[in-house]
């Protein structure tokens, strides 16, 4: 066992001996707050979130753990309280599980983004089991009179060796209420784990597949109203006027009036981007009679600022590529000294389309906003940063505030921005009334806070023995420059120059599952295998020999560049070792893609096979390594759904602008991938190395557009460049 | 505003509603069934699914006052005690990641193997084909449908 610093302030353990049955609490608030910037959640900082873990022993033995993160589909409800289980050394079967509630005092970094729920977590958790079964031992040795150390436990047991004392943490969970909270746990071994690496369903199962209520949209109260909301048809306008006395007689409508979201006094956090300050709010008795009344309100609106089109931004994209910025992101040798010298030189632009993130289930509020206090329930990930926006809006202290997570219908970064959230209070406090907001799919994927639109140009340069000389990425997206220039392959080039712009509109961008990484990898890896095929290198061979590099001799400070070379290269031997990598195989066409993000390493294989005169995407190998793997069977789920969302959406989604609107509202017209699309076989390997787990949330979409783009190529012998590839012409897929 | 007696999971059910309110706003608002999921509106998605007369159908757009004495099957009716065998092959093959769509996903499902219970796989994809999954559960959905079949 390892002895670890507790690293805990012990007045910060919150402990209730008050509890029925008188079951032991524990509460952990081992790290000072620490506020996020929307360039930390990008940027990924080592040290990013504080976690918490929180736990019941119940005199029957049963115990209680409360899941502190918001949980998306990234199944960290299962996974989070399996670390503390592990540690509290408490058999599965007897563990309940529960969502905490949003609660400063308790928890921190109750924050559901940047695949970083367990990997931050994970100390603290095993922490949080570890402490209480300190506490349990120590217990069981005062009542047995035996020294502490001659105390062991298993599964819920505490035995005593020597004199045959044994007794279930249950009997002891009074008793060890009243000792002192440890300085030093002993954490277990990984090789002792036995909940830790071991296939645990999700545990809101049965309730998902019964359809129990989970979600914010199946929120009913008691005298609870519906309320939806108006915005402007397009980004760059607001609102001018309306007349809504005719709408008001509707059936079943109670109210409809203008409302500012955002006052210009309102203390904004960043979650609140993107939010639209001024609203129409209509309520109602049902979703359908506001759904109805929605359709017959006339709202006039005015422009505000220019109504931007797709063609303007293309445009305005492809020009700032044209022009180096005024400082180079990261700079190392001379590229355009090895351009002049290289014997071939390859270069290509890649671009890819906004993006709506879509979750299946809209976003949505449940508010009840009295004088006295406030009371908000729904899908949120960023529960702790809409207190404190709702603090100022409502001009409530935050004591007086309580917001309390939902299960959500996804999230994929859409729910960061909680501004639907702050509507629905503001809503609540107007009709001083509970109410439910909902956004019809139209509302959700009109003003979303997307992915960027992006653009990035590549040139590389070889020598007469196809050894790479030079990289030089220029990158440019919409609100957002797109390059993490520290990342491959930087280090492993000798001239390397990495430039980046941003493009100010007032479509509204934000997180969407892999910022970045979501476009960058698959240009990157496209490319890479351009340029692998130049230097008439197998690419899987041009890379390892650029992971050499980087491991051997690596450009610049090693901890500059953001990537081990031994784990990207580890991930992409295995995954070369499991497909029986050949790059011609089988009569498939087959491409491989790598990437680092989110602290994990992933590489792919992918398998063109024929479909109808079209390509169809058959088997898929992946390669992980995100160290240890909590729970291989959501893991597996992770990775899968991330090949399919990558694959789906570089292939079919796209959502343009016309005047400042999106012209796709819905289903019929934004395209998803659906079941027919989807690879016939995904493989998932997982490096078994005992290295703290990272990401798992986000790594496995990123590279699958690269490994796509490059068995598309093999498949039709063409490259391409642009996103959505369906609308590429002749069609690439079907 | 009209009354409707309706047959949903085996239950009489009264409610007075306006004629155009869609079944599935019917079952979440006024009969408190919210296993039935919003996702479109415009049946595009296949969160709605529901079972008339056993066949799948998308309750988004299908008024109250064209059921008649059809009989509804919500997610919540499908089985007394969660365990049709869609349901037990969902849990055993754990397909579900956010979950969302999956009382939708399991509604066309059933409705498949009640009309066709030995589907090849591309029987399978097609019928599953309405039902988007945002997460890309797909992979394990076509598993799970499988071994539903068996059993």
């Amino acid at each position: 066992m390892t002895l670890v610093k507790t690293k805990i302030g012990r007045r910060a353990f919150i402990r209730n001996t008050g509890l029925a049955g008188g079951g032991l609490v524990l509460g952990f608030n081992w790290l000072a707050s620490c506020k996020m910037t929307p360039e930390q959640v990008r940027s990924l900082p080592k040290e990013w979130f504080e976690l918490n873990g929180f736990l019941k022993v119940g005199d029957n033995g049963l115990v209680t753990i409360m899941s502190p993160n918001p949980e998306i589909g990234q199944n960290v409800k299962t996974a989070m309280p399996m670390i503390i289980a592990e540690e509290l050394d408490v058999a599965w079967k007897d563990v309940i599980v529960e969502q905490a509630p949003l609660n400063t005092t308790i928890f921190t970094r109750q924050l559901a983004g940047g695949s970083q729920s367990i990997r931050q977590g994970w100390e603290s958790l095993r922490m949080a089991g570890a402490t209480a079964r300190h506490m349990l031992k120590e217990a069981a040795a005062q009542a047995w009179q035996v020294p502490f150390s001659e105390i062991t436990t298993k599964e819920g047991q505490l035995m005593h060796e020597a004199s045959g004392k044994s007794a279930g943490f249950g009997e002891m969970a009074s008793a060890a209420t009243g000792i002192e909270v440890p300085e030093e746990v002993e954490l277990k071994e990984n090789t002792n784990f036995s909940i830790i690496g071991t296939d645990i369903k999700n545990v809101d199962g049965e309730k998902i597949v019964t359809g129990k209520p989970l979600f914010g949209l199946d929120v009913q109260r008691e005298g609870m109203l519906t309320a939806m909301i108006v915005h402007p048809p397009a980004f760059g306008m607001k609102y001018k006027g309306m007349n809504a006395e005719s709408v008001k007689s509707m059936p079943g409508i109670k109210d409809v009036f203008h409302f500012e979201v955002y006052p210009e006094d309102t203390e904004k956090q960043w979650s609140d981007g993107g939010g639209i300050p001024e609203l129409v709010a209509i309520v109602g008795n049902s979703t359908w009679e506001c759904m109805q009344a929605k359709k017959a309100l006339e709202v006039e609106w005015q422009e505000d600022s220019k109504l931007e089109s797709t063609a303007y931004h293309d445009e305005a994209l492809t020009a700032l590529l044209e022009k180096a910025p005024e400082q180079p992101a990261r700079k190392d040798g001379d590229v355009e000294a090895a351009f002049k010298k290289a014997a071939k030189i390859v270069e290509s632009t890649y671009s890819a389309p906004y993006l709506a993130h879509n979750t299946m289930e809209p976003m949505n509020f449940f508010a009840h906003v009295t004088p006295e206090k406030a009371e908000l329930l729904g899908p949120i990930q960023t529960p702790e940063f809409l207190e404190l926006t709702l603090a100022s809006r409502l001009g409530m202290p935050v004591e007086k505030i309580d917001v309390m997570m939902t299960r959500m219908g996804g999230g994929f970064g859409r729910r960061l921005y909680g501004t639907f959230a702050v509507e629905a209070a503001v809503i609540s406090q107007k009709m001083n009334a509970p109410i439910k907001l909902v956004y019809t799919r139209e509302d959700d994927m009109t003003q979303g806070t997307y992915r960027p639109a992006y653009k990035v140009k590549y040139k590389a340069g070889l020598d007469e023995k196809g050894n790479l000389i030079a990289w030089h990425v220029r990158g440019a997206g919409t609100n957002d420059d797109l390059i993490f220039e520290n990342r491959f392959p930087a280090g492993a080039v000798d001239n390397y120059l990495a430039e980046k712009h941003s493009l100010q509109t007032n479509v509204t961008t934000g997180a969407w599952r892999a910022p970045r990484s979501n476009f960058i990898a698959g240009a990157e890896q496209a490319f890479m295998d351009e340029v692998a095929e130049a230097s008439g290198k197998d690419p899987i061979e041009f890379r390892l020999e650029l992971f050499d590099r980087a491991i051997n001799n690596p450009v610049g400070e090693p901890e500059t560049n953001d990537y081990d070379p031994e784990r990207y290269a580890g991930v992409l031997k295995l995954v070369k070792e499991k497909s029986n990598w050949t790059s011609n195989a089988n009569g498939k066409s087959r491409g491989v893609s790598a990437y680092y993000c989110h602290n994990s390493y992933v590489a792919q294989v992918l398998d063109l096979e024929d479909g109808d005169g079209m390509p169809k995407v058959g088997k898929v190998w992946c390669a992980v390594d995100c160290g240890i793997v909590v729970n291989p069977l959501s893991a597996k789920n992770q990775v899968e759904g991330g090949i399919v969302d990558g694959i789906g959406h570089a292939t079919y989604s796209a959502l343009s602008f016309k005047d400042g609107k999106p012209e796709q509202s819905n289903f019929d017209r934004y395209r998803l991938i659906r079941n027919t699309e989807a690879p016939k076989e995904i493989e998932t390997f997982f490096v078994d190395n005992g290295i703290d787990p990272t990401g798992l949330g986000e790594p496995s979409l990123p590279p699958i557009v690269g490994a796509l783009a490059n068995a598309l190529y093999k498949a039709t012998g063409r490259r391409h460049y642009s996103q959505p590839f369906i609308n590429e012409r002749p069609p690439l897929v079907g | 505003m009209a009354t409707y007696t309706l047959n949903i999971n085996g239950k009489k059910q009264e409610v007075d509603v306006d004629p155009s309110t869609p079944i599935l706003w019917v079952l979440r608002d006024h009969l408190s069934l919210v296993g039935t999921k919003y996702g479109c509106g415009i049946a595009q998605c296949g969160a709605c699914t529901i079972h008339l007369d056993g066949k799948a159908t998308r309750s988004c757009v299908l008024p109250v006052s064209s059921i008649g004495e059809q009989k509804i099957t919500t997610i919540e009716g499908l089985s007394e005690n969660g365990d049709h065998p869609v349901q037990k092959a969902w849990l055993e093959v754990d397909v579900p990641q956010c979950g969302y769509c999956q009382a939708g996903q399991i509604m066309t499902a059933s409705a498949l193997l009640e009309s066709n219970p030995n589907p090849s796989d591309e029987e399978i994809e097609n019928a599953m084909n309405g039902n988007i999954c945002r997460c890309g559960t797909y992979l394990r959905i076509r598993k799970a449908v499988k071994m539903a079949a068996k059993s």
